[in-house]
Order: structure tokens, then sequence, then C-alpha cells
């Protein structure tokens, strides 16, 4: 079993707004394109052009239909990721030390030369956010781009996850959550952000904005006509109207 | 303390970046290639750029999986095999061109007209538009009929610019965003960004759509219309606004052709503008209620003017739409949507652009010469797309469209819809068509145009369409991109002639971009007196697409990484409001294989058949390749493919063709943009500092200010044709038709599509992380979007019964297909709808002839007829609108009824042989 530390100096994160997430799957595979070349081993594709196709995403969209007890159903887009938990029952449940929570940043990362590829952690996570790499026998997972956030090479506005850069809506935020003055800590607090399925008790440190109340009922605030038309007919209206010059 | 690994968290990232322009949609984004040892390690989007901003969508990042995809073309192809079998022989470049050649150049000597030249998903229309008026074929469009012509030309002849790629609404200042039938697409990022930035400010969207996903999914209300009736929503939306007097006086008066009088006299020139002596139009004067020149200083032109008889636009136009046909009551059930929701979209409307307007303190001065002190904005906008374009009753619903913007004042204003460089450009700005072929010469024009009146058609002597594909013709008299979908029915059919080769470009025909597919394949192998009946065909494509299989000869293209290309202002730029743009490509990696750059290859053909404008006066070829050309072309002295680094490298627009262009480009991260001046941002058409400088920059010669117009011109003249005046004049067959939707002012009519016993409609959409793609065999995105389901609205899911993995035969006049169906409440409840081209053709694009996408995957094609069925007056007309000749494939009405389970979709076709499995 491995020991998580019992606070860390960061709690970096995500910030994920459900209001204006369209679904477009660009965080997908920037976060792919960067992961395959990055951090650890390469996310492989089984079966690329067959049957079943099957790669490794550290990142996945899934689009749910609500229903409203009034009003139109609604499509809610959610981004899937790992939420780099306080209480990360992925670590716990580690037999070699290999999955562990950076003191640093609280970044949840797995170290692949001690990774045994063995699954444990996958079962263990609620939200389903990590996934085997076949091909090298070791498991993957969301590194918050541990290796582009503080990434000397980039030009500092890039130090940030690849799927925050590229996301077309600006959807997703990165910083600190354990600094309540924050960009993303304000912006959670603004807008009523929440942790994901909080009574599983991992003590997530992501968080999702949730999307604004839609459909409103119309305000009774409708146009008056200028005039009766029908009383005054069309040469009525036309001098009502033209008097405003 | 815990002990962590220790790791470096600053990794070299690349060796190299390399800053080209995207191809896997049309967006044109800029994209940073990383290079590692030689190969692509990693693409992300470029921060300077000013399509994309350094975002990225799905497609982008997933393009490094199209320079390893295993359906790249390797080498130039034979046919060996029957058309379709897809069996050929690798052949040298030589031999390929100096066979294109053999077939082409007795053509060009004898018969121009018998070689139809069409592109599809192309960007380079400006080469391949001269190369085919340098051939002298009439036959030349892009694949914009079946796309979005309704959008393009009723923007064109309405504000002269258009929605997609001719403007977008000023993100930075919009308070209500409203925006019809965009189905994720048109344009990507560019919108992605826009909403992104309205939401960050809590901005208002409004979104109309009889599907709620991607950007619906995200607006704050959603109107779940009913297909094809977005006119007649419009249309209420303006009688509401004109009933209220909320419109926008002062702009109407001074900016459109609201104020300009129309002819009463009964005659040739009923219904048309009212001219004075010189033939120029006249307004009536405030100040002295006489007539003066629309263009003169200080004139206030009345809307509510009577001269001699003669009323203004305004008035007619008033009338028309407060008549009680246009009232939210009569048309709610039609639209699907109640009345007291329309009434209140359009007040809305009226408060955010009267009571919430904006002004910035920016001086300017009209054409007029008369000055103002600020800029007056209006911060409601608009955009749309298919859902409104792909209807047979599109190019009025989307002239309607405009009108509502122009009544609101809201085009051209801050806050507004903006265009973008070298847009706004009006109508008479534009060519018309050019046609007249002749043994051995060029055409003495551009193909494509906007018509100004019926002796601008494309007709020959005897009256019968000039073009293969019957664009420009009475049939549709406005189709200013060109029918694509209609040339291998029509060269099939015979009908107006025959064809002896065609040559298309990154157009699959044979699937998914053809209406009733299975009947097309069988028009492409049909044998008449020992040959096929269209003879040759030519197709250059860079992957085993399914139209590979049904030509002749291939000629293999580059991925969008290895190629030269250009994003020119002489056809489709990547401006913004406040700056002209255009861009390039450059092989950011070298092919690993025997395939040239398409417009390269063009330039070789045109070389060697001798065209004019593509040999020296010698004969030897004018350009080594496709970077030479955009480098040392001139269109016209000093004005060439690109605009940036001209002459000495500094001149800007105009200047002498400049050697180090391409580099200098490619320095400055593979784009260039030339910036409005602040005094020039909004008013442009009306705007003396952005008439200069357009003038300046190159877009045009003299200043083109122009009127909005609200009343068509150019469409009363097809009238009164319909109605008996002038030459030439329509077939009877089709008179009716032309009096009744050529209506100069805009209307609503019923989709011609409409038949009685299906009572569904039925829609398609790409998905954002295919949109456009010509890479949807990517092993990337094939992942998200693999296979289809069609989508089923709960009402009819429970009529059907239908439960979870139900499969149901959807049935349309054309014919049926056996599909899987999900279930979708979000949804207008009388459309089914499903993802586009995900379905693909067993052994098509290298996939494994099991891949779902061939077996469950489906396309909705094969209910869609290029004809309607007969209506009892002996006639299949043609599924298109009648003024622009778009293709009406949103039209679509189905019956649906569920069945057995299947274990593949239906139809199934034969497994393709593959191409790269060659003799």
């Amino acid at each position: 079993m491995t020991q998580l530390p019992a606070t860390t100096d960061k709690k970096l994160g995500l910030v994920i707004d459900l209001d204006t997430c369209v679904g477009c799957h660009a965080c997908v595979t920037a976060c792919k394109g960067w992961n395959d070349q990055g951090y650890g081993a390469a996310l492989t594709d089984q079966d690329p052009y067959g049957a079943e196709p099957s790669g490794v995403f550290l990142n996945r969209v899934h689009s749910y239909e609500v229903q409203p007890e009034a009003g139109p159903a609604q499509i809610v887009n959610f981004p899937r990721s790992c939420l780099h938990c306080e209480d990360a029952p992925c670590v716990t449940v580690c037999p070699t030390g290999a999955s562990y929570k950076r003191q640093e940043d609280g970044i949840v990362l797995v170290n692949e030369d001690a990774c045994i590829g063995c699954g444990l952690c996958a079962w263990a996570c609620p939200y389903g956010a990590r996934e085997m790499e076949e091909t090298a026998g070791v498991m993957k997972k969301c590194t918050l781009c541990v290796d582009r956030i503080y990434n000397e090479n980039l030009p500092e506005i890039d130090r940030q996850p690849a799927c925050v850069r590229t996301c077309p809506t600006g959807a997703r935020h990165f910083g600190d959550l354990g600094d309540p003055d924050s960009k993303v800590s304000r912006l959670v607090a603004e807008r009523g952000g929440f942790e994901l399925m909080p009574e599983q008790g991992t003590k997530p440190v992501n968080r999702y904005l949730p999307p604004r109340k839609k459909d409103r009922p119309q305000e009774a605030s409708l146009l008056a006509p200028l005039l009766d038309i029908k009383a005054t007919g069309f040469a009525g209206w036309l001098d009502k109207l033209l008097e405003r010059i | 303390m815990i002990r962590q690994p220790v790791f470096d968290t600053s990794p070299p990232v690349s060796d190299e970046i390399r800053k080209t322009t995207c191809y896997m949609c049309a967006c044109r984004c800029g994209i940073n290639v990383h290079l590692t040892s030689g190969k692509v390690s990693y693409i992300e989007g470029n921060r300077d750029h000013p399509v994309n901003k350094g975002v990225l969508c799905a497609k982008g990042a997933a393009g490094i999986k199209q320079i390893t995809a295993p359906s790249r073309l390797r080498a130039p192809l034979r046919r060996v095999g029957p058309r379709g079998s897809g069996a050929f022989e690798e052949i040298s470049w030589d031999e390929a061109l100096a066979l294109a050649v053999s077939w082409m150049k007795p053509l060009r000597e004898t018969a121009p007209e018998k070689l139809a030249f069409f592109t599809g998903r192309d960007q380079s229309q400006s080469l391949t538009g001269l190369w085919a008026q340098a051939f002298g074929t009439p036959n030349y469009a892009a694949h914009g009929g079946f796309c979005s012509v309704n959008m393009a030309a009723a923007g064109i002849y309405t504000i002269g610019g258009a929605f997609w790629e001719f403007g977008q609404p000023d993100w930075e200042r919009t308070k209500l965003f409203v925006i019809f039938g965009v189905a994720e697409d048109h344009d990507s990022n560019p919108i992605k960004i826009g909403l992104g930035k309205l939401k960050a400010r809590g901005a208002r969207v409004i979104g109309v759509n009889p599907i709620r996903t991607g950007y619906n999914a995200v607006a704050d209300d959603w109107l779940g219309i009913t297909p094809g009736t977005d006119g007649l929503l419009i249309l209420s939306l303006i009688h509401c606004l004109l009933e209220a007097g909320k419109v926008d006086l002062d702009y109407l008066a001074r900016f459109t052709n609201a104020s300009l009088l129309v002819n009463a006299t009964e005659g040739p020139e009923k219904g048309l503008i009212l001219k004075n002596a010189e033939s120029q139009p006249f307004v009536i004067d405030r100040r002295s209620d006489q007539p003066a020149p629309w263009d003169a200083k200080g004139v206030q032109p009345d809307l509510g003017a009577v001269w001699q008889g003669h009323r203004t636009v305004f008035q007619q136009m008033a009338e028309t739409y407060l008549a009680p046909q246009h009232a939210p009551e009569a048309v709610a059930d039609r639209v699907g949507i109640p009345a007291p929701r329309i009434r209140a979209l359009a007040a809305d409307l009226a408060r955010v652009a009267f009571d919430e307007a904006i002004e910035i303190a920016q001086p300017w001065t009209d054409f007029r010469g008369d000055r103002h002190e600020t800029m007056i904005g209006r911060p409601v906008s608009f955009h749309a797309m298919r859902g409104i374009s792909a209807h047979s009753n599109g190019f009025q619903t989307a002239r309607a469209l405009h009108l509502l913007q122009i009544l609101l004042g809201t085009v051209e204003t801050p806050g507004g819809y903006r265009l973008k460089p070298p847009y706004p450009k009006p109508v008479e700005a534009h060519p018309t068509p050019h046609f007249v072929s002749v043994p051995g010469k060029p055409l003495s024009g551009p193909h494509l145009g906007y018509p100004r009146g019926p002796e601008q058609l494309a007709l020959l002597p005897d009256g019968s369409p000039a073009r293969i594909d019957k664009a420009f013709s009475w049939e549709n008299p406005l189709s200013a991109h060109g029918m694509m979908h209609m040339v291998i029915p029509n060269a099939h059919a015979g009908d107006p002639y025959r064809i002896d080769t065609l040559f298309l470009y990154m157009a699959n025909m044979a699937w998914n971009s053809s209406m009733n597919t299975a009947a097309v394949m069988e028009m492409l192998t049909e044998e008449k007196d020992g040959e096929y009946v269209i003879p040759r065909i030519i197709y250059s494509d860079a992957y085993a697409s399914e139209m590979v299989a049904y030509a002749d000869l291939i000629l293999p293209d580059t991925t969008y990484l290895e190629r030269h290309d250009c994003i020119s202002l002489l056809d489709r730029p990547i401006s913004e409001p406040g700056a002209a743009g255009d861009a390039i490509r450059w092989p950011v990696v070298e092919p690993d294989r025997d395939v040239r750059g398409f417009q390269s290859v063009l330039i070789d053909l045109g070389a060697r058949l001798g065209l004019p404008g593509f040999v020296t006066p010698e004969g030897t070829p004018l350009y080594a390749d496709y970077a030479d050309y955009l480098v040392s072309h001139q269109r016209r002295p000093g004005v060439g493919p690109l605009m940036g680094f001209r002459g000495n490298g500094s001149e800007v627009g105009r200047g002498a063709p400049n050697p180090g262009q391409i580099d200098a480009y490619i320095a400055n991260g593979g784009f260039f943009q030339a910036h409005v001046p602040e005094e020039a941002a909004f008013y442009k058409p009306w705007n003396a500092a952005y008439q200069d400088w357009a003038v300046e920059t190159g877009f045009y010669d003299t200043p083109q200010p122009y009127l909005f117009s609200i009343y068509s011109e150019p469409l009363r003249r097809f009238q009164l044709a319909a109605e008996g005046h002038g030459f030439p004049q329509p077939p009877d067959r089709l008179r009716a038709r032309i009096k009744e939707t050529m209506s100069p002012l805009p209307l609503w009519y019923a989709p011609l599509g409409d038949v009685e016993g299906y009572p569904l409609h039925a829609l398609t959409q790409r998905p954002m992380a295919m949109y456009h793609s010509w890479g949807s065999q990517n092993a990337w995105l094939r992942q998200i979007h693999g296979k289809n389901a069609l989508y089923v609205p709960t009402k009819v899911w429970v009529e059907n019964g239908f439960t979870e993995g139900d499969w149901a035969r959807v049935t349309s006049p054309n014919g049926s297909i056996v599909v899987p169906v999900a279930h979708m409440a979000a949804l207008n409840e009388n459309t089914v709808w499903t993802w586009n081209a995900i379905g693909k053709r067993k052994g098509a694009w290298a996939l494994d002839a099991d891949a779902p996408e061939a077996t469950e995957g489906f396309l909705l094609n094969h209910l869609i007829s290029e004809l309607l069925p007969e209506k009892g007056d002996g006639q299949r007309w043609s599924n298109s609108d009648p003024i622009t000749g778009q293709a009406a494939w949103f039209d679509l009405r189905v019956r649906i009824e569920k069945v057995a389970r299947h274990e593949a979709s239906l139809p199934q076709f034969g497994v393709l042989g593959s191409p790269l499995e060659t003799t």
C-alpha cells in the first residue's frame, strides 16, 4: 500500500465550465497528441484501422441528455479526466508505490518504472480516469501535463496543460485550487463550482462549473404596437412611425 | 516525508517548430508543427494566428495521424479492372501526365466543353478557375452548389457579404447572439472562440435549430424549429418589429435602398428601381421634398416619399410584412414555436438593439461626405449556416435573415455583424458568368459570377443551358457556385449534352458527396456501345476514398503537411473584420511517396497543353510549380495570390513579384495581415476611409460604396421576364415558379421536397470532431466517431415502441435504408437525424472491411434524389433551390418503422478493391 502526503503545498487542478463546453473533443486529441510523446510511455492504439479500434486517452468527453422538470431537454457535455483527489484511492491501493501524489503540487502520477500494470488503481478509481497502456504494460493517467507546466523550454504562456491551451471555447481553466485568491478559486466561488461525486469521499481537487439556468420563461415585456394598424390603415402607421425622424 | 521519484519536468519539447496552415477542415487555422528527428511529433495551434489565436480543434491535433494514414495514395494509377473494382496499376508521373494530355488536348482543339472540371473541398479556386478558363471549357465549379451557395448568394445580393467566411459577429461587443441552423460547423474554431467570449461575460445566446447539440447545447435558450420554416419565423419577427415601430429608420434611410423609389408604371420596367435621365436611382430629399441624387452630400432620404405615384421600397416592404399572414399566431403551428415565444424573441431583439445601444467615440465620414461624430452600435448579432441554406427555400430565407439584421441596424455597426475584407463588395463589383467556348481558345472571363438579369444567363443561342450542370439556366438562374451535384446525373443522361472527360479533385462523388449515392455509382459504371457513358474520369485525391475506385486515372495528391498552398484574397482568405489576411501552406515535411501537390500537377498539365497563362510566348512552362506561381503570378499588375511582402518586401497589396515572398511568409508564421484603420473599422460599405483603404490594398481600383438591397432588382428582372417582358424568355413551364420564388422582397414558400406520406424531417450534421474533415479515417478521430445511429425524438420513439439497440427501416420517396436507432429528447418532435459521412464503403479508406464505419455506419444520401418525385405535371424537378441551384438535402422527408435487429446497415455494397494493392 502506498501512502498519501498529509497535505500538499499546492492543489493544482482543472476547473471545467459545463456551461461553455460544446463537446468538440479538442481537449481529447490535444491531450493524446502531447502525451503520446510526453511523460512516460506512448499512448498506443490497438487495431487503429480495424473493427475495434481502441487506444489510450487520458481525457474523454461524454454527452448526457438531461430532462428538467419543466422546459425542453438539454444536453450537457462532460469532459472526464483524473481529478487529482486529495484522498486518492488509486494511490493507497497501489502495491508497488508506483502511484503517488506529489507533495509540492498535489498532482497524482504514476512512476512507470515501478508500475507492474496490475490495474488495481483503475479498479479503485470511482471516476474511471485511468487507462492501461497495453503495449508498455503500464497504467496511464492525466499528469496535468507535468512536463509542460514547469517546462522552461516552453514560453511561459504555454506552461499549462495541453487541454487547457487548446480549448477553443476557453471552458478549461488550470491553477492552484488550494489558494483561495487564485483565478480558478475565484471562478469556483463566483459560479458555484462543484466537486464530482463528493459522496465517494475522495476529495477531488478538480471542479466543474454548472450549466447556467436555461430556457427561462420569458418575461412579459412584449412589444407594444405603435397603434392599431387595422383601424388606421398602413398610411396611419407610416405617419406615426416617420414622426420620429 | 515521502520519497518521490525524481524526473525532468523540463524535457526538450522538439527540435524545431514549423508554422503552416491546417487543412483538417475549411477553417484554415494556424498550426505549430513540432518536428523531432525529422518527424512530426506534435501539432498545436499558433497563438499569433488571426483565425484560431492558439487554440486548435480535435481534428487539428489529430492531423498528425494523416501523414501516416495507410490510406495515403502512393503513386499515379491507371485503372486495369472494370470501373468500380478498384483494380489499378502504378504508372510513372510522365505516363500519367501524357495520358491526361492525350485525352484533354483533342477536346480543347475540337470541343472544350467536353471536359468538365469540378473540385470539391478545394481552397485554390483562383488557380483551378484560371486553368479551366484557359482551357476554354464552360464546365467548371467547386463544391459550393451542394455546400452553401444559398448563404453566399443571398448575402452578396443583399448586403455584399454573407455568413460563414465573409463576416462574423462583433464578439467583443455583442450582447445577444442568435444562431440559426449551425450544425457545429462553418466556421468551427472562430465560432467556438466567440461563444467562449460571450459565455465569459455572460452575454446571451439563443439557438434556433431542430437539434440541440453542440453550440445549441450551450445556448441559453433553444428554439427547436421545424426544418425548413426558418424563413417563416424570421418574417414573423420582422412583422412584430414593424408593428411596434422598432426598426432603425436612420440606418434604413441612409444606408439601404429602402429610400429608393419602385417604378409603379405598368410595363417592362414595373417594379424596377426608378431611375432619372442619367439612369441613376434617386431619393426624395426631406429638406426639399424634391428628387436628389442618392449619394449627394447632406441628402436626407425620405422613407415615406411618394413621387409621381411611385412609392419607396420601405413602404412596399413594410406593407408586405405587416400583413396578417406574417403574424406569429398565423405561423406558430408550422414553425413549431408558440406565438408568445416568437413575440418574446422579437421583444428581446428590439430591447437589446435599441435600449442597450452602444456608441464608440470614433468620428468617421460617409461616402456622401457627411461627417459622423460617433459610431452607433446595435449589439444584436446573428449567424446562420446549413440549416437555412440546404433547403429549396434557403436563398430567400437567408435574404430574410439579412433583412432582419438590416431593420435592426446591426450590419457593419458595433456589436452587430461585421464583414471581413475584401468584403463588403456589392454585386456590381463581382463578375458575371462567362461560358462561350470556342475550340482552341480560352473563355473570355471567369466561369462563375452574379447575374444582374436574364441576359447574363449561361444559355446557348437555342436557349438550352451552356453548362453541363445547367448552372445559370432558367432552372436556377443565380447558381453562383455552379451545381456540382448535377454534373454526373446530367453527363450520364446526356442532358444538356454528353461529355468526354470528367476531371475531379478532392470530391467524393461516388459516396458521401453525392445525393442518391447508389444511382451515381451505377451512372459511373454504365456502358453504352462498348464504352462507359461517361467515357473518361481523372481524379486527384490524397487518400483511397470511394471515388478513387471509379476513376480511370489517378493523380495522387500530397497531405496538407507536404504541400504548398495559398489561402488568398483572390478567393477565400483568412481575413478578420479588422484586418485583411492571407496565408500559405508549405511542405513542413517532404512526401515519402511518389505523389505531387495537385496544384503543381495542374500547372504542369497547363504547360503541357500549352494553355495561355501557363506558357511563355515561346511555349515553355511559365511556372516551375505552385510555389513559383504563388510568387510570380499577377492577376492584375502588382496584384498576385499573396498580398504581403511584395515588391521590395515591404509593399502590401500592390507591388511587383518578390522572389523571397514565401520565405517571408514562413518567417512571419505562415500568414500576413493588413490592418483596417480605426476610422474605417465599421460602416465599411459607406465609410470613405474604408473605401480608400480597400483601393490602396488592391481589392478594387476605385471606391465602391453601395446601398444594401432590401429590394433586389436583379430578382425583379427575372420576374419581369417570367411575366413576358424582354429577352431572353424562360420556357413556359418555368414561368409560374420564377414569378413566385424570385420575389424582390424576401419571402417564404414551403420546401419543394415536402411530400404526402412522409411525416418526418431527416437531417444530417457533421460532428465537431470530424466536420468537413478529409480525414474521417483518422486513427484517433474514428475512435471518437466510428459509427452513427439515427437519433429519434421521444414522440416517434414511443409511437414505434423502440427500445435501446433497435433498428429501423427509414423510407423516403427515393428508397429505404435500415439503420440502428437511438433516442434523443432534445430534438424537434418531427425530426430524425444522424452524423454525416461516418459511414464508409467496405474496402475504402484502407479500413478493414469489418470496420464499424462500413458495417453499422450509414449515409442518408441514399434517401435523397437529385430529382424530386413527379407531382402531376409530368416533370421531375431538380431537388435544388430554384433560384441558386443549391442542393436541397435538408428538405428530406421520411417515414420510419421498427424492424428486426440487423448486423449491418442496409444498403450494403460489395467490398471495394484497394487501389493501394496494385498489380
